[in-house]
């Protein structure tokens, strides 16, 4: 057990720097390691993402919660703290080269460089969520509708999550 | 406008942090360029440009860049923990009454529907930053390769962005002038 407090701040700061464009990028190589550690399987995973979807703020809270279940509180400090210095350090250092580079032709062309990656990555991330939540029709058709709700509908995303719950507490998803 | 100072900047990003179900960066610049008129339009396009740029999550950097321009390292601490303390702590909580309750049938048939539900949304997430590539092939084709490696063969992170980072920038379209 003295070892996962620093085994925590590994993983996450080191996924804290491979997340281009932002958290969701990392979520399929955050369930390989977490599940390769042995701290959980995949469907934990999973409702541990879910659960931090309730929850108001950045993106990011599944990395506190995966931290809560492993190390508690303690746990919990140390992985939100390790997936955010790092980049966070990072931001602060180019924050006042930034505006130097405002109009160098190379920023455009690396930042579009760097979507096409991301939009790879988030994809991957969805179906990898897809997959481990899809057990059979039914929640195949909630992750389809909820989707599509938000695509089409603009439908605000707390009242599919709610939606889904719901549908699930009636039984209807067994 | 006066500068922000380190406690206004933990209140304003507490308010968003608290607020943003769904996605904090709408309410964030909402409040930042309309509301206290921290930073103009283009001014805060450039700095979530610089955000964007970074790895980890946008809007965390962007309460660190905001806070480091207005106060320096003080402002970029009260800026990052006024965003994150309120929804850390209700994560939390939702976390001990998921390790309490969660065992309960009902409990746990709704995760399944809350679970499926929120694998939807990250999916019209993804669907929607992929529309604007689509007139734009080669970066299709990174973007393809990056979903194979990862989806399909579940390679490792690391050695996928090592070789896919610099093919994404070296076939990303030439901006004019």
């Amino acid at each position: 057990m003295s070892g996962t407090l620093p085994a925590l701040a590994g993983v996450f700061a080191g996924l804290s720097l491979m997340g281009v464009g932002g958290a969701n990028a990392v979520l399929p190589e955050m369930q390989r390691q977490v599940v390769a550690h042995g701290w959980m399987d995949a469907e934990q995973f999973a409702a541990l993402f879910a659960l931090a979807q309730a929850a108001p703020g950045p993106n990011m809270l599944v990395v506190t919660l995966v931290g809560w279940r492993v190390g508690g509180i303690a746990g919990a400090l140390v992985a939100t703290a390790a997936f955010i210095l790092p980049a966070g350090l990072l931001t602060y250092a180019a924050a006042g080269l930034w505006q130097r580079f405002r109009d160098a032709g190379w920023r455009s062309r690396v930042q579009a460089g760097l979507t096409a990656v991301t939009v790879g990555l988030v994809l991957a991330a969805a179906v990898v969520l897809c997959r481990t939540t899809a057990q059979n029709v039914p929640t195949v058709l909630v992750t389809a509708a909820s989707a599509g709700a938000l695509l089409f509908l603009r439908l605000h995303p707390l009242w599919l999550l709610a939606a889904g719950a719901a549908l699930g507490a009636a039984g209807l998803l067994a | 406008m006066t500068p922000p100072g380190a406690r206004a900047l933990f209140a304003g990003f507490f308010s968003v942090g608290m607020l943003g179900f769904g996605g904090v960066l709408p309410l964030a610049r909402r409040m930042i360029v309309e509301e206290r008129r921290w930073l103009s339009a283009s001014e805060f396009t450039d700095l979530l440009a610089l955000c964007q740029f970074m790895p980890g999550p946008n809007i965390v950097n962007f309460s660190v860049a905001l806070g480091a321009r207005f106060a320096g390292p003080a402002g970029s601490a009260a800026a990052l923990s006024g965003l994150l303390a309120g929804p850390v702590a209700v994560v939390i909580g939702l976390g001990v009454l998921y390790t309490r309750f969660g065992a309960l049938p009902v409990v746990a048939h709704a995760f399944v529907g809350l679970a499926s539900a929120a694998s939807g949304l990250v999916l019209a997430t993804a669907l929607n930053i992929a529309a604007p590539l689509r007139t734009r092939p080669k970066s299709m084709l990174v973007a393809g390769a990056a979903f194979a490696a990862l989806a399909l063969l579940r390679l490792p992170l690391l050695p996928v962005l090592l070789v896919l980072l610099p093919a994404g920038v070296l076939t990303a379209p030439r901006t004019r002038g």
